[in-house]
Protein backbone atom coordinates (compact mmCIF):
# COMPACT_ATOMS: atom_id res chain seq x y z
CA UNK A 1 0.00 0.00 0.00
CA UNK A 2 3.29 2.27 -0.15
CA UNK A 3 2.24 3.55 -3.40
CA UNK A 4 4.26 6.57 -3.91
CA UNK A 5 1.39 7.68 -6.36
CA UNK A 6 -1.25 8.04 -3.63
CA UNK A 7 -2.34 11.38 -2.90
CA UNK A 8 -3.12 12.07 0.64
CA UNK A 9 -6.33 10.40 1.69
CA UNK A 10 -8.08 13.58 3.20
CA UNK A 11 -7.21 15.60 0.20
CA UNK A 12 -10.28 17.30 -1.74
CA UNK A 13 -10.24 14.38 -4.30
CA UNK A 14 -10.89 11.53 -2.30
CA UNK A 15 -13.16 12.99 -0.10
CA UNK A 16 -15.79 14.05 -3.30
CA UNK A 17 -14.96 10.65 -4.82
CA UNK A 18 -15.97 8.67 -1.61
CA UNK A 19 -18.73 11.18 -1.60
CA UNK A 20 -20.15 10.90 -5.01
CA UNK A 21 -19.05 6.87 -4.91
CA UNK A 22 -21.59 6.74 -2.13
CA UNK A 23 -24.42 8.74 -3.36
CA UNK A 24 -24.21 7.09 -6.86
CA UNK A 25 -24.85 3.88 -5.35
CA UNK A 26 -27.51 5.79 -3.33
CA UNK A 27 -29.21 6.87 -6.55
CA UNK A 28 -29.01 2.86 -8.29
CA UNK A 29 -30.65 1.79 -5.11
CA UNK A 30 -33.61 4.52 -5.28
CA UNK A 31 -35.22 2.94 -8.78
CA UNK A 32 -35.40 0.09 -10.98
CA UNK A 33 -32.30 0.32 -13.73
CA UNK A 34 -34.47 -2.08 -15.89
CA UNK A 35 -36.84 1.29 -16.77
CA UNK A 36 -35.09 2.94 -19.07
CA UNK A 37 -37.92 5.53 -20.34
CA UNK A 38 -36.40 8.96 -21.11
CA UNK A 39 -38.26 10.44 -18.09
CA UNK A 40 -36.19 7.99 -15.34
CA UNK A 41 -32.85 8.69 -17.19
CA UNK A 42 -33.54 12.56 -17.12
CA UNK A 43 -34.14 12.17 -13.43
CA UNK A 44 -31.14 10.21 -12.86
CA UNK A 45 -29.15 12.87 -14.34
CA UNK A 46 -30.50 15.05 -12.63
CA UNK A 47 -29.95 13.67 -9.53
CA UNK A 48 -25.95 12.30 -10.52
CA UNK A 49 -25.46 16.19 -11.24
CA UNK A 50 -27.16 17.22 -8.06
CA UNK A 51 -24.87 14.47 -6.14
CA UNK A 52 -22.01 15.57 -7.71
CA UNK A 53 -22.06 19.63 -6.72
CA UNK A 54 -23.14 18.11 -3.23
CA UNK A 55 -20.39 16.14 -2.78
CA UNK A 56 -17.79 18.89 -3.51
CA UNK A 57 -19.83 21.18 -1.87
CA UNK A 58 -19.83 19.41 1.16
CA UNK A 59 -16.19 18.33 0.69
CA UNK A 60 -15.33 22.16 0.93
CA UNK A 61 -17.52 22.62 3.56
CA UNK A 62 -17.91 26.47 4.81
CA UNK A 63 -14.28 27.04 4.22
CA UNK A 64 -14.86 29.24 0.99
CA UNK A 65 -17.91 31.97 -0.08
CA UNK A 66 -18.67 29.83 -3.07
CA UNK A 67 -19.28 26.28 -1.00
CA UNK A 68 -21.17 28.61 1.91
CA UNK A 69 -23.38 29.82 -1.51
CA UNK A 70 -24.00 26.48 -2.89
CA UNK A 71 -24.42 24.84 0.72
CA UNK A 72 -27.17 27.20 1.22
CA UNK A 73 -28.60 26.64 -2.19
CA UNK A 74 -29.06 22.91 -2.15
CA UNK A 75 -29.99 22.83 1.50
CA UNK A 76 -33.00 25.00 0.36
CA UNK A 77 -34.02 23.52 -2.41
CA UNK A 78 -34.25 20.33 -0.42
CA UNK A 79 -36.16 22.24 2.17
CA UNK A 80 -38.76 23.51 -0.54
CA UNK A 81 -39.37 20.20 -2.19
CA UNK A 82 -40.34 18.63 1.14
CA UNK A 83 -42.73 21.86 2.51
CA UNK A 84 -44.00 23.66 -0.72
CA UNK A 85 -44.82 26.50 1.72
CA UNK A 86 -41.19 26.76 3.01
CA UNK A 87 -40.89 28.67 -0.64
CA UNK A 88 -41.45 31.97 1.14
CA UNK A 89 -39.79 31.75 4.69
CA UNK A 90 -36.15 30.90 2.12
CA UNK A 91 -36.80 33.69 -0.11
CA UNK A 92 -36.84 35.97 3.06
CA UNK A 93 -33.51 34.52 4.56
CA UNK A 94 -31.75 34.97 1.01
CA UNK A 95 -32.33 38.21 1.21
CA UNK A 96 -31.16 38.50 4.50
CA UNK A 97 -27.65 36.26 4.18
CA UNK A 98 -27.18 38.62 0.56
CA UNK A 99 -28.01 41.83 2.52
CA UNK A 100 -25.45 41.16 5.10
CA UNK A 101 -22.81 39.93 2.71
CA UNK A 102 -22.62 42.73 1.24
CA UNK A 103 -22.68 45.04 3.48
CA UNK A 104 -19.64 43.20 4.61
CA UNK A 105 -18.42 43.82 1.07
CA UNK A 106 -18.98 47.45 0.45
CA UNK A 107 -16.91 47.78 -2.77
CA UNK A 108 -19.45 45.25 -4.94
CA UNK A 109 -19.81 48.25 -7.49
CA UNK A 110 -17.47 50.97 -7.18
CA UNK A 111 -14.12 49.67 -8.88
CA UNK A 112 -15.40 51.11 -12.37
CA UNK A 113 -12.38 52.60 -14.21
CA UNK A 114 -10.83 49.50 -14.27
CA UNK A 115 -12.69 48.89 -17.22
CA UNK A 116 -13.60 45.29 -16.90
CA UNK A 117 -16.96 45.78 -14.51
CA UNK A 118 -18.62 43.72 -17.67
CA UNK A 119 -16.59 40.65 -17.56
CA UNK A 120 -16.85 40.68 -13.81
CA UNK A 121 -20.37 40.81 -13.94
CA UNK A 122 -20.83 37.81 -15.97
CA UNK A 123 -18.37 36.00 -13.76
CA UNK A 124 -20.15 36.56 -10.82
CA UNK A 125 -23.57 35.21 -12.55
CA UNK A 126 -20.87 31.97 -13.26
CA UNK A 127 -19.97 31.95 -9.71
CA UNK A 128 -21.84 30.39 -6.96
CA UNK A 129 -22.45 33.64 -4.60
CA UNK A 130 -20.96 35.49 -6.59
CA UNK A 131 -22.94 38.46 -6.92
CA UNK A 132 -22.24 39.81 -3.14
CA UNK A 133 -18.26 39.17 -3.54
CA UNK A 134 -16.24 42.56 -4.79
CA UNK A 135 -13.71 42.07 -7.16
CA UNK A 136 -10.77 40.30 -5.06
CA UNK A 137 -12.82 37.84 -3.01
CA UNK A 138 -14.36 36.90 -7.00
CA UNK A 139 -10.71 36.38 -8.09
CA UNK A 140 -10.08 34.65 -5.43
CA UNK A 141 -13.12 32.30 -5.29
CA UNK A 142 -12.91 31.85 -8.83
CA UNK A 143 -9.50 30.38 -8.79
CA UNK A 144 -10.39 27.62 -6.12
CA UNK A 145 -13.80 27.21 -7.78
CA UNK A 146 -12.08 26.59 -10.58
CA UNK A 147 -9.71 24.42 -9.06
CA UNK A 148 -12.56 22.44 -8.03
CA UNK A 149 -14.53 22.14 -10.50
CA UNK A 150 -11.59 20.66 -12.83
CA UNK A 151 -11.12 17.82 -9.52
CA UNK A 152 -15.12 16.87 -10.29
CA UNK A 153 -14.16 16.55 -13.97
CA UNK A 154 -11.48 14.57 -13.72
CA UNK A 155 -13.04 11.74 -11.20
CA UNK A 156 -16.21 12.02 -12.44
CA UNK A 157 -14.54 11.20 -15.97
CA UNK A 158 -12.47 8.47 -14.42
CA UNK A 159 -15.51 6.74 -12.97
CA UNK A 160 -17.21 6.77 -16.32
CA UNK A 161 -14.55 5.36 -18.32
CA UNK A 162 -13.64 2.57 -15.38
CA UNK A 163 -17.52 1.60 -15.86
CA UNK A 164 -17.42 1.87 -19.59
CA UNK A 165 -15.62 -1.25 -20.32
CA UNK B 1 -8.88 48.14 15.27
CA UNK B 2 -8.09 45.78 12.99
CA UNK B 3 -11.86 46.38 11.98
CA UNK B 4 -11.51 49.82 11.56
CA UNK B 5 -8.42 49.09 9.26
CA UNK B 6 -10.21 46.74 7.33
CA UNK B 7 -13.48 49.14 6.78
CA UNK B 8 -10.85 51.94 5.64
CA UNK B 9 -9.23 49.79 3.00
CA UNK B 10 -12.74 48.64 1.44
CA UNK B 11 -13.66 52.26 1.08
CA UNK B 12 -10.49 52.81 -1.04
CA UNK B 13 -10.21 51.32 -4.11
CA UNK B 14 -8.27 48.00 -3.83
CA UNK B 15 -4.78 48.10 -4.63
CA UNK B 16 -3.60 47.85 -8.79
CA UNK B 17 -1.04 45.60 -7.44
CA UNK B 18 -3.54 42.97 -5.51
CA UNK B 19 -5.71 42.46 -8.67
CA UNK B 20 -2.74 41.82 -10.88
CA UNK B 21 -1.65 38.78 -8.60
CA UNK B 22 -5.05 37.57 -8.75
CA UNK B 23 -5.43 37.69 -11.81
CA UNK B 24 -2.13 35.81 -12.76
CA UNK B 25 -3.28 33.51 -10.23
CA UNK B 26 -6.63 32.76 -12.21
CA UNK B 27 -4.44 32.82 -16.06
CA UNK B 28 -2.18 30.10 -14.61
CA UNK B 29 -5.37 27.96 -14.02
CA UNK B 30 -6.60 28.65 -17.84
CA UNK B 31 -5.46 25.97 -20.46
CA UNK B 32 -3.50 27.31 -22.84
CA UNK B 33 -5.22 28.75 -26.18
CA UNK B 34 -2.76 28.27 -28.63
CA UNK B 35 -4.25 29.66 -32.06
CA UNK B 36 -4.71 33.38 -30.16
CA UNK B 37 -1.88 35.24 -30.84
CA UNK B 38 -2.13 37.15 -27.02
CA UNK B 39 1.05 37.82 -25.42
CA UNK B 40 1.44 37.81 -21.77
CA UNK B 41 0.38 40.95 -20.85
CA UNK B 42 -3.62 40.19 -21.91
CA UNK B 43 -5.85 42.68 -20.49
CA UNK B 44 -7.76 42.15 -17.27
CA UNK B 45 -10.87 42.09 -19.53
CA UNK B 46 -9.65 39.29 -21.49
CA UNK B 47 -8.54 36.87 -18.77
CA UNK B 48 -12.30 37.32 -17.13
CA UNK B 49 -13.75 36.66 -20.65
CA UNK B 50 -11.68 33.59 -20.87
CA UNK B 51 -12.56 32.32 -16.97
CA UNK B 52 -16.05 32.69 -18.05
CA UNK B 53 -15.69 30.50 -21.00
CA UNK B 54 -13.27 28.05 -19.30
CA UNK B 55 -16.06 27.81 -16.19
CA UNK B 56 -18.97 27.00 -18.99
CA UNK B 57 -16.82 24.74 -20.42
CA UNK B 58 -16.44 23.07 -17.46
CA UNK B 59 -20.23 23.33 -16.12
CA UNK B 60 -20.86 21.54 -19.99
CA UNK B 61 -18.34 19.02 -18.81
CA UNK B 62 -20.08 18.01 -15.78
CA UNK B 63 -23.66 18.24 -17.76
CA UNK B 64 -22.17 15.61 -20.05
CA UNK B 65 -20.45 13.47 -17.24
CA UNK B 66 -23.58 13.05 -15.30
CA UNK B 67 -25.90 12.30 -19.17
CA UNK B 68 -22.96 9.43 -19.08
CA UNK B 69 -22.98 8.13 -15.81
CA UNK B 70 -26.98 7.90 -15.70
CA UNK B 71 -26.98 5.43 -18.49
CA UNK B 72 -23.96 3.48 -17.10
CA UNK B 73 -25.48 3.42 -13.65
CA UNK B 74 -26.69 -0.27 -13.84
CA UNK B 75 -23.22 -1.03 -13.74
CA UNK B 76 -21.86 0.50 -10.83
CA UNK B 77 -21.74 -0.43 -7.02
CA UNK B 78 -19.56 1.25 -5.39
CA UNK B 79 -19.70 -1.60 -2.25
CA UNK B 80 -17.85 -4.25 -4.23
CA UNK B 81 -14.48 -4.27 -4.91
CA UNK B 82 -13.96 -2.31 -7.87
CA UNK B 83 -14.94 0.24 -5.17
CA UNK B 84 -11.32 -0.24 -3.44
CA UNK B 85 -10.12 -0.52 -6.85
CA UNK B 86 -11.35 2.89 -8.00
CA UNK B 87 -10.38 4.19 -5.28
CA UNK B 88 -6.95 3.16 -5.59
CA UNK B 89 -6.86 4.39 -9.37
CA UNK B 90 -8.73 7.54 -8.36
CA UNK B 91 -6.90 8.46 -4.74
Amino acid sequence: MNNPHHLNPTSLKSRFTTRFLRALTKIRAQKPISSSSPTEIFRRYRRIKVAADKSMAYSVRSRRIWSRAMLWKLRSRSYRRQDPCSGRRSGKTSQAIMKKSSNENTTTRREDGVGFVEEADELRQLVPGGETMNLCNLLDETAHYIKCLTTQVQVMKKIADFYSF
Amino acid sequence: MSSRRWRESSRTNISEEQITQLLSTLRQLLPEIPHSHSHKASSAAKVLKQTCTYIKTLHREVDDLSDRLSQLLATIDADSAEAAIIRSLLI
